[in-house]
C-alpha cells in the first residue's frame, strides 16, 4: 500500500530510546519519586452517590500524631467559570468541585476531604477520624431517567445549553447539539430499505494499568514543583494554577512516565490537592489513587443511549438518516456528544440527514476523554445498523460501505470537505485481505465496521541542540505515552540526514521547553513531529550558514545533502562537505552552539479512517464469546514507526473488544459501583486474545512533510460493531446492547430459540 | 505502630527493614526500599505489575506481606539483567516493540522469567495462560506474545 518514497529512516523499526529504563525497572513514573521529609496525602471520598454536604470536620484528623495537613472543600478558593483547556476537560468550576466537593457530593467516590501524614497507615486512620454530615438525596443514574422532566436535578443553575431560547426552567440535559442537511423525510421515501436500531452501552473505563499518583512540594515563596503522571504537564499546570488561584510561573510540572492514559490523564485530580496539603504541610506530599479509587473518581467514558435509522436504495444508496445520541455526563457538564454527533455519519456520502445529541447529568464520576472520546458508541450504532441493511440488502458489508464512502473532496457531515483521505483505500484493502475470505470455523462468525476520527493538531513547541560531536538532542513538551520519542528521533534524523541512533528525544518539564497541549487526540507524531521537522530544518538554515561563512560563498549557494553541507550544483568551490559533526565541532569558531528551535500550531490533521474484521465464536452453553481472529486495517498516512502503529491498532482493537464483550460499570440502586477492579471489571487478558493482525494503509496526509496522520484514536472506533456484527453472524441473533456479557448473549440466544 | 524487623535477600544482596505488620512486600519494596521498578496497579492481586519471585515462585508483591519475605530470596525486575547486559527478555521485548507505556513491562518480564524458567518451548497457549495474570491495556498482547516466542528460541539456542 505504501507509495515508494525514498525515506533512509522514516519507515524503519529502532529500538525506542527510552525503552532500555523501561525494561530494567529504572524508568520513574508517576508513584516513584520519593522526597525527603515527605508525607502521603489521601482522600476521603463520598459514600453516597448524591447528597448535599451539611458539614465537614477535619480537626479529629488533624489532631492525630503524624498528620500534618486536612483539607476540604472550604480550604480551596472559588474558581470562576471559563474553559479549563485540555481535552475534553470542561469548566474550570466544575473541575474545581469535580477535585473536591463544595456544597454537594455527585457520585459515590466524589472527594469530599484530603489529609497528609507520616505513613499511608496513619493518614487512612486520619481519614476514618473526618467527620462529615450528608443530607442525601434521591441519586439519578441512567441517562434516561436523567433526561426525563421530573427527574431530581444534579445542579439546579444547570439550563440546557444550544436551545434557540433559555429554557425557563434546569434539567439534567446540560446541552443540546444538532446537525442537519437535506430532507429526511425525502430521504427515507426515496429509501427501498430502511433498518432501525436502538442501542445502550454502559459506562467503560479507559483502564490504564498506572493509578494517578504525583508528588509536590511548596515553599514558603509559594513556588510549587509537582511531579506527576500527566498527558500534559503543560495543561496540568493551567489548570491546577486556575483551581488554587496561583500565578502559573510559580508552578513547575514535571511529567514523569506515563503508564497508560487514553485521555483519562488529561484532567487533575490529585494534583491540587497535593500541592495545597503540601502547602499545609510546608512538606512533600505523594499522593497515590488505588484502583478502586480510579474506577470511582477518575474519568470513565460515556454511558449512551443512541438511535439509528438508515435508509437505502435496493443498489445500497444511502438515501436518509437519523441519529439520537444520548451521552452521560457524569457528575458535571462535558460529555463527548459533539464529536459523536460529528462522528456517527462521516465516512458516508449522505445527501439527507439530521442528528441531535445530548450532554446529560447523572450521579456518576465525570468524565474524561476516552481514545476517540464519543466516537465508538455512536459508530457502534451507525455500523450495527448498516449491517443489517447490507443482510436485508443481501450485500457484502464492504461493498455497501465502499458504495456510500466518501472520499476527497466530499462534504463531510460533519461540515468541511474532506482533503485527500484514505476511507476507499481502507475498505478495498479490508476486501482483499486474505482474512476476509478465508474459511470460518463450523459455528463461528465473522463481522466487519469501519471506524472514523479528525485526529487534532493543536499547539506544540520543539528544540534541537547538537552537541559539540554533532549528536543530536531533540526537547519537546509531550509525554511519551507510546513510543512517541522513538518518533521524534526518526523524525529529526530523517530531516537532518543523520543516524538514528545519534539523536535522543527528551520530555522537558515546563520550565525547560515551550508550551506544548496534551498528548491526546493522536496529535503527538503529527503536529510535535512537525515542531521537531521544523527545529531541524532551523539548524539546517543554521549550518548552511555557518558553512557558506567558512566557504566564502553566498548561504543560497550552500545546499544540505545527506546529512552534509554541499556546495549547490554549478557553484564553484573546491571544498570538502561538512558534516553537521564537522559543522558542530567549529561552532565555536563561527558562531556558538546549533540551536534549533520551532513551535507552532498545527493545521491539518489528517483524520483517519479504519476497517475491523472480527472472527469469533459463541458458546452455545455458557455464552461466553472467543476471539478467534482480529484484522485492524487503518490508514496511517505515513508510518513513522510502523511497530508503534500497528501497537495503537492491536491495542485500540483490545480496548475495543475488552468493551464490546466484558467491560461494564455496574451500578446498584444507589449508584455504588460494584465492580470497582480488575477482577470484576474485566479487561481483556492475553489468554483472552488471538494474535491481531494489522494492515497499515499509507496515505499521505498532505499537510505534514512525511504525511503523517494520527493513529491513536481511530483504532478503538470500530472494534465495538465489528464484534456485534460477528455475534449477529455467528449466532443468528442481533443484540443491540453493549457489552455482549455471557448473561446478556445467554438471554438473547434464549429467548430466540 | 511498633515494626517488624525483617531479614531477608533481594535480587542476591542481603537486606534488613522495619515494617509495618500488615505492610505488603510490594510497599515495602516500593515505599520503604526505594526499589520502584516493581509496580503498582492495583494492589488486588489483579493486575500483575507488582510481580516478584519469592524463591523462585511467581507471586504478586501486593498479595505479600512484607513480614513474609523473611529468610525468603526475593527476584524483582531490577534482578533481571546481569553484569554483562540486559536479559535476552528484555532485549526481546524492546526488539518486537513489546511495550508501549511500559508500567505492565516489569511485571511481564518477571512473569515471563518464570515461566520460561520453568517451560523451555512453550506454546502460543501456555505463554497466553502463564501471561494471563498480567495485564496489559496498550499493546493487545500481540507483540509481547511474539517477544517471549522470540525470547524462549534464544534462551534454548543459548542452552
Amino acid at each position: 500500500m505504501a507509495e515508494a518514497v525514498d525515506y533512509k529512516v522514516v519507515g524503519t523499526r529502532p529500538i525506542r530510546p527510552d525503552g532500555v529504563d523501561k525494561v530494567t525497572g529504572r524508568a520513574q513514573y508517576g508513584a516513584d519519586l520519593n522526597l525527603p521529609n515527605m508525607l502521603y496525602g489521601k482522600v476521603l471520598r463520598s459514600p453516597h452517590a448524591h447528597a448535599k454536604i451539611k458539614s465537614v470536620d477535619v480537626s479529629k484528623a488533624l489532631a492525630m500524631d503524624g498528620v500534618y495537613a486536612a483539607v476540604s472543600g472550604a480550604d480551596f478558593p472559588t474558581a470562576a467559570h471559563g474553559d479549563i483547556g485540555g481535552e475534553g476537560g470542561g469548566d474550570v468550576a466544575d473541575v474545581a468541585k469535580n477535585v473536591m466537593a463544595r456544597d454537594k457530593v455527585l457520585y459515590h467516590g466524589h472527594a469530599v476531604a484530603a489529609v497528609a501524614a507520616t505513613s499511608q497507615s496513619i493518614a487512612d486512620a486520619a481519614l476514618a477520624a473526618i467527620d462529615v454530615e450528608y443530607d442525601v438525596l434521591t441519586p439519578v443514574l441512567d441517562v434516561d431517567e436523567a433526561m426525563a422532566d421530573d427527574a431530581p436535578l444534579l445542579d439546579e443553575n444547570c439550563f440546557t445549553a444550544n436551545l434557540p431560547e433559555k429554557p425557563d426552567k434546569p434539567s439534567n440535559i446540560a446541552a443540546v447539539m444538532q446537525l442537519a442537511r437535506g430532507n429526511v423525510e425525502e430521504g427515507f421515501e426515496a429509501a427501498d430499505v430502511i433498518v432501525e436500531g436502538d442501542y445502550n452501552i454502559p459506562m467503560a473505563h479507559q483502564g490504564y494499568i498506572e493509578p494517578h499518583a504525583c508528588t509536590a512540594t511548596i515553599n514558603e515563596a509559594g513556588q510549587a514543583t509537582v511531579w506527576c503522571c500527566t498527558q500534559g504537564h503543560f495543561e496540568f499546570r493551567s489548570m491546577t494554577a486556575k483551581l488554587l488561584g496561583m500565578e502559573i510561573a510559580d508552578l513547575k510540572f514535571i511529567a514523569s512516565e506515563i503508564g497508560g492514559g487514553f485521555g483519562g490523564k488529561t484532567v487533575v485530580y490529585l494534583e491540587p490537592l497535593a500541592v495545597l496539603l503540601s502547602k499545609q504541610s510546608g512538606r512533600p506530599v505523594k499522593m497515590m489513587m488505588t484502583r478502586e479509587d480510579v474506577f470511582r473518581a477518575t474519568g470513565p467514558t460515556s454511558g449512551t443511549h443512541c438511535k439509528v435509522k438508515v435508509g437505502a436504495k435496493k443498489d445500497g444508496t444511502l438515501t436518509a438518516a437519523t441519529a439520537w445520541l444520548a451521552y452521560e455526563a457524569g457528575a458535571f457538564a462535558g460529555a463527548p456528544m459533539g464529536p459523536g454527533a460529528m462522528c456517527v455519519f462521516a465516512p458516508y456520502e449522505l445527501e439527507n440527514f439530521h442528528i441531535e445529541a445530548f450532554d446529560v447529568l447523572v450521579n456518576k464520576p465525570k468524565v474524561a476523554a476516552y481514545r476517540a472520546p464519543g466516537a465508538p458508541q455512536a459508530a457502534h450504532a451507525i455500523e450495527v445498523a448498516l449491517d443489517d441493511l447490507a443482510r436485508q440488502l443481501d450485500m457484502d458489508p464492504i461493498d455497501l460501505r465502499l458504495k456510500n464512502a466518501v472520499s476527497e473532496g466530499t462534504q463531510a457531515s460533519y461540515g468541511p470537505k474532506f482533503p485527500r483521505i484514505g476511507f476507499k483505500e481502507c475498505l478495498e484493502a479490508a476486501k482483499a485481505h486474505p482474512n476476509y475470505t478465508k474459511p470460518l470455523p463450523e459455528g463461528a462468525g465473522r463481522g466487519v465496521a469501519a471506524g472514523f476520527w479528525f485526529n487534532v493538531g493543536m499547539q506544540s513547541s520543539a528544540e534541537v541542540h547538537i552537541n559539540e560531536n554533532g549528536s543530536v538532542i531533540v526537547v519537546e513538551g509531550n509525554p511519551d505515552i507510546g513510543g512517541s520519542r522513538a518518533s521524534m528521533c526518526i523524525m529529526a534524523a530523517e530531516t537532518l540526514g543523520v543516524e538514528y541512533d545519534s539523536v535522543r528525544a527528551l520530555v522537558g518539564d515546563t520550565e525547560s521547553t515551550g508550551f506544548s497541549n496534551v498528548t491526546g487526540g493522536s496529535r503527538t507524531t503529527f503536529a510535535t513531529g512537525m515542531a521537531v521537522i521544523e527545529a531541524c530544518e532551523d539548524i539546517i538554515a543554521q549550518c548552511k550558514a555557518r558553512a557558506a561563512a567558512t566557504w566564502g560563498v553566498d548561504e543560497d549557494q550552500v545546499e544540505w545533502e545527506d546529512g552534509q553541507a554541499v556546495p549547490a550544483p554549478g557553484v564553484n568551490a573546491d571544498v570538502k562537505p561538512l558534516s553537521l559533526a564537522d559543522i558542530a565541532a567549529s561552532a565555536h569558531k563561527t558562531g556558538g552552539p546549533l540551536l534549533g528551535r520551532a513551535s507552532l500550531n498545527a493545521q491539518g490533521a489528517g483524520a483517519s479512517f479504519a476497517v475491523n474484521i472480527c472472527d469469533l465464536q459463541v458458546d452455545a452453553e455458557t455464552g461466553k464469546v472467543d476471539v478467534l481472529g482480529f484484522t485492524a486495517v487503518q490508514d496511517a498516512g505515513r508510518a513513522i514507526h510502523p511497530d508503534y502503529v500497528e501497537g495503537q491498532m492491536q491495542g485500540g482493537a483490545s480496548q475495543g473488544l475488552g468493551w464490546a464483550l466484558n467491560e461494564e460499570y455496574i451500578f446498584d440502586k444507589n449508584g455504588v459501583m460494584e465492580n470497582a477492579g480488575f477482577l470484576d471489571y474485566r479487561i481483556p487478558v492475553a489468554s483472552d486474545l488471538p494474535m491481531i493482525d494489522c494492515e497499515i494503509v499509507e496515505v499521505p496526509n498532505p499537510s505534514h512533510p512525511y504525511g503523517v496522520r494520527g493513529v491513536g484514536e481511530t483504532p478503538i472506533v470500530a472494534p465495538l460493531a465489528a464484534a456485534a456484527n460477528a455475534v449477529r453472524d455467528a449466532t443468528g441473533v442481533r443484540v443491540n446492547d453493549l457489552p455482549l456479557s455471557p448473561p446478556r448473549l445467554l438471554d438473547a440466544i434464549d429467548s430466540a430459540e | 505502630m511498633s515494626k517488624v524487623q525483617v531479614e531477608t535477600r533481594i535480587n542476591g544482596e542481603g537486606v534488613e527493614f522495619l515494617c509495618e505488620p500488615q505492610q505488603t512486600l510490594l510497599e515495602v519494596l516500593r515505599e520503604t526500599l526505594s526499589r520502584t521498578g516493581t509496580k503498582e496497579g492495583c494492589a488486588t492481586g489483579d493486575c500483575g505489575a507488582c510481580s516478584v519471585l519469592l524463591d523462585g515462585r511467581l507471586v504478586c508483591s501486593c498479595l505479600v506481606l512484607g513480614v513474609e519475605a523473611e529468610g525468603k530470596e526475593v527476584t524483582t525486575i531490577e534482578g533481571i539483567a546481569g553484569n554483562d547486559g540486559l536479559h535476552p527478555i528484555q532485549q526481546k521485548f524492546l526488539e518486537r516493540a513489546a511495550l508501549q507505556c511500559g508500567i505492565c513491562t516489569p511485571g511481564l518480564i518477571v512473569a515471563t522469567k518464570a515461566l520460561l524458567d520453568k517451560h523451555k518451548n512453550p506454546d502460543e497457549e501456555t505463554i497466553r495462560y502463564w501471561l494471563a495474570g498480567n495485564l496489559c491495556r496498550c499493546t493487545g498482547y500481540d507483540k509481547i506474545i511474539r517477544a517471549v516466542q522470540d525470547a524462549a528460541e534464544e534462551l534454548a539456542y543459548e542452552a
